[in-house]
């Protein structure tokens, strides 16, 4: 393989995989957001 | 995850997965490759990166942004969840593109699909073993001129099965699908993509001409000079709108049956760069090295022009697999699986709107609105399976045009009519990450300014289109895009009046 595409798709692989792996590993792994659990909290905005 | 209401998602991880699945569809493996080949080779990532960033994942957040906003309001579709943030009622009817495009989008694109399954099927039962390579590309040239009767069955096949699994609902039908699909692709995607590159070229006239390698620095081999073309950015930005599913309506929808406190910014980036993941890395292991190995550069590059990739992925590959001996069936299947499993989780989001529309605001039930949606794709398909002008008319008009004015309008929308002080705080409620505080500034100057180029760049395309004379079946299926676009500005209309005194906002 010639080396600009080696290096291109060296780079390109790894970063997509791992920033993939990484967003992917923090929604398995993030704990839920509590309920809310008073009246104020649960009130909606509207516009 | 909280479960809001009956419609809703029953999992994060299978909400991440459908807007993923709604993403990753037949372009990822087939236009991706062709349309890097076209334009400059490994350099067009740079120009497809920079269109990530500064106009996909803004839009990305916008989108699942607005459809959780809409939400709230009890609105699943985007004809309402834009009423509901602009205040002047016209923003209902630009809406009203979110759901022209995902019915007129579906009625070619489970035809698409419908090929992929057929294609698995003729794997399964060895049709392709002893063809030669002509025989294997008359075979698929009579199919598409309907030579035969298989591509209407399965296309009907398609149908039914899309309309029963919607029909279920989503964590019922469409979460189902993708988290049995989705993983069942990348696991096909690694091994045909893994087997593709390392692939050797056979000694004594035996098997593959060149390695698998070949193919690959074929196509990531960067053309720098071609990153000062403009058109090889409006193909990057092209290709960005596609495979992000954006300017659809669809994420909206999806996002929509989130609680109002749930976090988007993570879901997000998640399902946005797994859609990266499989276009850039098993998009390009796959189809390229495997053809150019063995049908060499010259033949395989006159075969992308144009950028579809189609003809390679199904009138080549079955003849190479059937040339791998006892894996090369499995190989077929793994091959016409996950393009199939690609299609249908993306035609599958297309419904969703529909149905979503329906519901709210004329109390439809699920199953009944899934066979409406069923019905009418089927009704308007059928222009787009007897012709290919038909086919390419709905595909450039509603899969293209569409797209960018939908995006342009709701970006307008967000960050300056709703606001963009007030879309900053929707983006972040409930984050689970911190979002970039830049992104705020690309949302309001950059990605409009992005988009409104895009578009520009696309008019003397539309003019040529809407001045090109074409036969029957075209006139067909433009005066049945317009007729379809009147008919929902009709039925948002009727629905306006009809709950003007119970809106939430």
């Amino acid at each position: 393989m010639e080396t600009p595409a080696l290096i291109l798709v060296t780079i390109v692989w790894s970063a997509v995989t791992l920033i993939t792996g990484f967003f992917f590993y923090k929604v398995l792994t993030i704990k839920p957001n509590p309920e809310p659990d008073s009246f104020s909290d649960n009130d909606e905005e509207s516009n | 995850m909280a479960q809001t209401e009956a419609a809703g998602w029953g999992s994060r991880i299978g909400l991440i997965l459908a807007m993923a699945g709604n993403a990753v569809g037949l372009g990822n493996f087939l236009r991706f490759p062709a349309q890097a080949i076209e334009n400059g080779g490994g350099a067009f990532i740079i120009p497809y990166l920079v269109c990530f960033l500064l106009m996909g994942l803004p839009l990305l957040f916008v989108e699942w942004s607005m459809g959780r906003y809409g939400g709230k309001f009890k609105q699943h579709s985007t004809p309402f969840i834009f009423d509901s943030m602009g205040k002047a009622p016209y923003w209902k009817y630009f809406g009203v593109f979110g759901i022209f495009t995902n019915i007129a989008v579906a009625a070619f694109y489970c035809y698409l699909e419908s090929w992929a399954l057929s294609w698995a099927y003729y794997s399964v039962a060895g049709t392709f073993t002893g063809m030669s390579q002509a025989e294997v590309t008359g075979f698929f040239q009579n199919y598409i001129e309907l030579g035969t009767s298989h591509p209407v069955v399965f296309w009907l096949i398609c149908l039914l099965l899309n309309t029963w699994i919607l029909s279920r609902g989503l964590s019922g039908g469409v979460e189902k699908v993708a988290k049995i699909g989705m993983p069942l692709l990348l696991v096909f995607g690694l091994i045909l993509g893994v087997t593709g590159i390392t692939m050797q070229a056979g000694t004594g006239g035996e098997g593959p001409i060149n390695d698998g390698i070949v193919g690959l620095n074929y196509l990531w081999n960067p053309d720098f000079s071609s990153i000062w073309s403009f058109d090889v950015w409006v193909a990057a930005a092209g290709q960005i709108f596609f495979t992000l599913s954006l300017g659809m309506g669809s994420i909206h929808c999806y996002a929509s049956y989130l609680n109002s406190k749930e976090d988007i910014a993570l879901n997000a980036m998640s399902a946005g760069w797994m859609n990266e993941f499989v276009e850039v890395v098993l998009g390009s292991m796959i189809i390229i090295p495997i053809s150019i190995g063995y049908l060499g550069i010259d033949a395989v590059s006159e075969m992308v022009s144009g950028g579809s990739g189609l003809g390679i992925g199904f009138a080549v590959l079955p003849k190479l697999f059937a040339d791998w001996g006892g894996f090369g069936a499995v190989a077929g299947v793994m091959w016409f699986g996950l393009l199939f499993f690609a299609g249908i989780t993306s035609s599958l989001a297309m419904g969703t709107p529909v149905m979503g529309f329906l519901a709210d605001n004329f109390g439809w039930k699920q199953k009944n609105a899934a066979w409406m949606f069923g019905l009418v794709i089927m009704l308007l398909g059928i222009p787009a399976v007897l012709s290919q002008d038909a086919f390419n008319e709905f595909d450039y008009w509603a899969g293209t045009i569409a797209l960018v004015i939908f995006a342009l309008v709701e970006i307008v929308l967000f960050a300056w009519v709703f606001g963009m002080d007030k879309g900053w705080k929707e983006i972040n409620t409930g984050a689970d990450i911190k979002v970039p505080v830049i992104f705020k500034f690309i949302i309001q100057y950059v990605s409009p300014v992005f988009l409104l180029v895009v578009f520009i760049g696309a008019v003397p395309g539309i003019i040529e289109n809407a001045t090109k004379e074409t036969s029957f079946y075209g006139w067909l299926a433009r005066f049945l895009l317009v007729g379809l676009f009147i008919g929902i500005s009709i039925l948002v209309y009727i629905a306006s009046k009809k709950n003007s005194s119970t809106k939430l906002y």
